[in-house]
């Protein structure tokens, strides 16, 4: 029922590894890049493949350098396995597995680059996660060999356990949780909300680049008519090439700020729109384990019920019909039901500890996320700002050189 | 943009004021709702000697301004004529209402018609006209005088013109290549205007966008503890920055009201230079009818045909004429050659003396513009200068508001 690598108790999890307070590691350990695709044709398909270099101190690694090919499929496992075996922690989203039209804003060739740099942030931030840079999945997958790693995901639950247990989260799913403690309901409301901005700073973060593409394509025909202009004037030929030459530079800068967007701005708010979605199924799956949880105990309590009611069932009337000695008989069934509640018993043991260990990662993780956030988006947009700032001083600068020169 | 040395403008202060509404019946006795510019004049002399009079004052609508401006092109075809200010609103971007009546048309309109004015009363020649001098001083009766210049009688017929085009055989060079400047002066700037009306309208989309970020940020902030100061600050600065487009294009409208200038300007010269054709024409013409009826004469006198006519095949099929006949009709040609000697001679002065003029006027002209094109692509770099300074503050705000996240 429980998968191998899960820690059996909060205790063990704590000893594994440890919450860092502080992100800022001097003591980074382990270092991946994903680069250099490459396209490989089968006869049954085509598919792109990034080389994935992994150096590192850690002693759980053989080596200290690693280098794999790996492609999209196999980061999609990675993430699935992480997400299995801790189900209530917060994994960075992967880069999409189908492109929407206007999701990406340039051509083909610069497709495989946006999904490269969503990919080596994607292990990146695996490996800076305390806990889930320790997981075994996260060492094979960086480590091992095509095939090796092709036997490797054969292993774990089959494909029917598998089933079971999807079969369960949506039967708890259906339940739905009684008791859900206040601050996830706060972080869930949190997280509806939160969702909604991030979504609308992405859409309007696309339209501006969009009007700043047009504005553009105007602007690189408005220079010309300038020049051309000066074809037929003496006296005004410098000054009105000092003017085409201005906006010549206006559409390089704009240009250039354009690009900017697209590839530091577009990108985080677009994988923050990816994460809220990832916190929803997180809450979900919690809630899941604690639904899980009171359904036992309420197994449990009319399991008690049933034992201490006045034994006039039907199967004590039968086992009479048949000759048992009613008192046998009943001596039976608070034997049979006594068994049954303390297996409850244990299992609920262990449902506790699982819904405690999940809180508590949810919780640890639910700090670390937001000051990634913080993070991120803060280094986003001042990134932004600080090119276009950079974008109307050299425009600035332009100008004044003009304005001494030809005009 | 005013020249010195001027004569009306030296002695007195034009200026329109104000634009109203006014409601009235027009030609089709319909009420119909126009526009009123109130013109101020003071003599200069009252103002300097330290006295402050008020100033005389009158209303005159567009279609005064444009009666008048037909009378200048008339009364003098050789000057390169000041243009009136656009009647419709035209190279409109999305912002800008194409509807004349506006208060940003209007407003534009007014300032276009008394730069007209002072354009007219600053020009050598144009003010010294009295019926310049009527328009801006007295209100009623002038459409009254003006029409009685019989002005309207006077314009040439646009076929004629056409056709002088096509058919004058030796335009001086220098106004052929004037025309052909004024063709590409007018297909250029009518160029430029259009395509920068297209930049305007997306660099109002741009900016416009951007205050969008105001209110995403501003609802974000409530739902942060950290960012949320940071979040809310930035948020005005992009509320700001949304904002600040709207002046920056009104500027710019009043730089492309300067281009527009020249675009009309573009016509009036090609004007003086179709008048110089047709002038032209008109004197190879008139010399050409000399030519052939000396001709006639020497025919008529020798009796020998020299090159083939009419007559003569008439002659050879009917007969020659009488003598007393050739007699009436020698004495016809030579009254008809001494008109034709002396329309050619007209021709001659008036073609030379609107050659020297036009000529003069055009020298002028193209100083004039020289000087103010350059002013207002000195200006139109100076406005984008002060873009940048404004982009600069507001992002460099927003900078900081990003750090305090």
């Amino acid at each position: 029922m429980f998968n191998a690598s899960m820690p059996t108790s909060p205790g063990s999890m704590v000893n594994q590894c440890k919450f860092e307070e502080d992100e800022e590691s001097d003591s980074k350990d382990i270092f991946i890049t994903v680069d250099n695709p490459e396209s490989h044709v089968t006869a049954i398909e085509t598919f792109i493949t990034y080389r994935v270099l992994t150096k590192t101190t850690r002693s759980e690694f053989d080596n200290s350098e690693y280098e794999v090919r790996r492609r999209y499929q196999d980061f999609l496992w990675l993430k699935g396995k992480l997400e299995d075996t801790h189900s209530t922690l917060i994994v960075h989203p992967l880069p999409e597995k189908f492109v929407v039209k206007g999701m990406v804003e340039r051509f083909n060739g610069d497709f495989i680059e946006t999904r490269r740099k969503a990919l080596h942030k994607f292990l990146n931030r695996v490996a800076d996660h305390p806990i889930l840079s320790c997981s075994e999945d996260f060492k094979v997958f960086l480590s091992a060999q095509a095939w090796e790693l092709t036997t490797y995901k054969k292993q774990g639950p089959g494909f029917l356990s598998r089933m079971g247990e999807t079969v369960r989260a949506v039967a708890n799913s259906v339940r739905g949780v009684k008791n859900r403690p206040e601050e996830f309901t706060a972080i869930q409301e949190y997280v509806e909300d939160f969702s909604n901005k991030i979504g609308s700073l992405d859409k309007v973060t696309q339209r501006i680049v969009k009007e700043q593409k047009e504005y553009l394509e105007e602007l690189k025909e408005y220079g010309p008519t300038y020049t051309l202009w000066s074809g037929s004037e003496e006296e005004l030929a410098e000054q009105l090439k000092g003017v085409a030459g201005c906006i010549e530079r206006c559409c390089k800068e704009t240009e250039e700020q354009v690009g900017h967007l697209s590839d530091t701005l577009v990108p985080v708010l677009h994988e923050y729109v990816l994460c809220a979605e990832t916190l929803k199924a997180v809450l979900r799956r919690r809630d899941n384990i604690q639904a899980e949880f009171e359904a036992k105990n309420e197994a449990l309590a009319t399991k008690k019920v049933d034992r201490d009611a006045e034994s006039s069932d039907l199967g004590f009337v039968w086992g009479s019909l048949l000759g048992k000695n009613p008192e046998e008989a009943r001596h039976q069934r608070q034997e049979r039901l006594d068994g049954e509640i303390e297996e409850l018993k244990e299992e609920i043991d262990k449902l506790e500890d699982r819904v405690e260990w999940a809180n508590n990662a949810l919780k640890g993780d639910w700090g670390r996320w937001q000051r990634s956030m913080r993070g991120d988006l803060k280094s986003a947009f001042l990134s932004t700002a600080e090119k276009n700032v950079d974008y109307y001083e050299k425009y600035f600068i332009f100008i004044h050189t003009q304005i001494t020169v030809s005009l | 943009m005013v020249e010195e040395g001027s004569t009306l403008l030296r002695r007195m202060e034009i200026s329109v004021a104000e634009a109203e509404k006014r409601t009235g019946k027009n030609t089709v006795n319909m009420q119909e709702i126009f526009t009123v510019y109130l013109i101020e004049t003071r003599p200069i002399d009252a103002i300097t000697e330290g006295h402050n009079p008020a100033p005389d004052s009158l209303w005159r609508r567009y279609s005064e301004f444009e009666i008048l401006r037909n009378y200048l092109l008339v009364t003098y075809p050789f000057i390169v004529v000041p243009p009136l200010p656009e009647k419709r609103a035209e190279f409109v971007w999305h912002k800008l209402s194409a509807d004349n009546m506006d208060p940003d048309f209007v407003e534009r309109r007014r300032v276009g018609l008394e730069n007209f004015l002072l354009r007219v009363a600053s020009h050598s020649v144009l003010s010294n006209d009295k019926i310049l001098y009527h328009f801006l001083t007295e209100e009623h009766r002038w459409k009254e005088v003006v029409c009685e210049t019989g002005f309207q009688a006077k314009a040439d017929s646009r076929i004629k013109a056409l056709s002088a085009t096509f058919r004058v055989k030796n335009p001086d060079k220098r106004f052929t290549e004037m025309k052909h400047y004024s063709d590409e002066l007018q297909s250029l700037t009518s160029q430029l205007l259009r395509v920068r009306a297209r930049v305007a309208d997306r660099l109002y989309g741009v900016y416009k966008v951007h205050g969008n970020y105001g209110r995403v940020f501003s609802e974000w902030s409530a739902l942060e503890k950290e960012m949320g100061d940071g979040l809310q600050s930035a948020g005005h600065h992009m509320d700001a920055y949304a904002a600040s487009v709207d002046d920056m294009l009104e500027e710019e409208e009043h730089y492309a009201d300067q281009l527009k200038e020249y675009l009309f300007y573009a016509e009036a010269l090609r004007a003086v230079c179709r008048k110089h054709e047709l002038t032209q024409y008109e004197l190879e013409t008139a010399s050409s009818d000399l030519i052939s009826k000396k001709q006639q004469r020497e025919e008529l006198a020798t009796g020998m045909v020299r090159t083939f006519s009419f007559k003569g095949m008439t002659n050879k099929l009917f007969g020659q004429e009488t003598p007393e006949q050739r007699e009436a009709k020698l004495s016809l040609l030579e009254e008809q050659i001494v008109q034709g000697e002396e329309t050619v001679t007209e021709k001659t002065v008036e073609c030379e003396e609107y050659v020297k003029g036009a000529w003069v006027d055009m020298q002028r002209f193209k100083e004039q513009k020289d000087r103010d094109l350059r002013e207002a692509l000195i200006g139109y770099a100076v406005m984008q200068i002060s873009m940048c300074k404004k982009g600069i503050q507001v992002w460099t705000n927003a900078k900081e508001c990003f750090h305090k996240m």
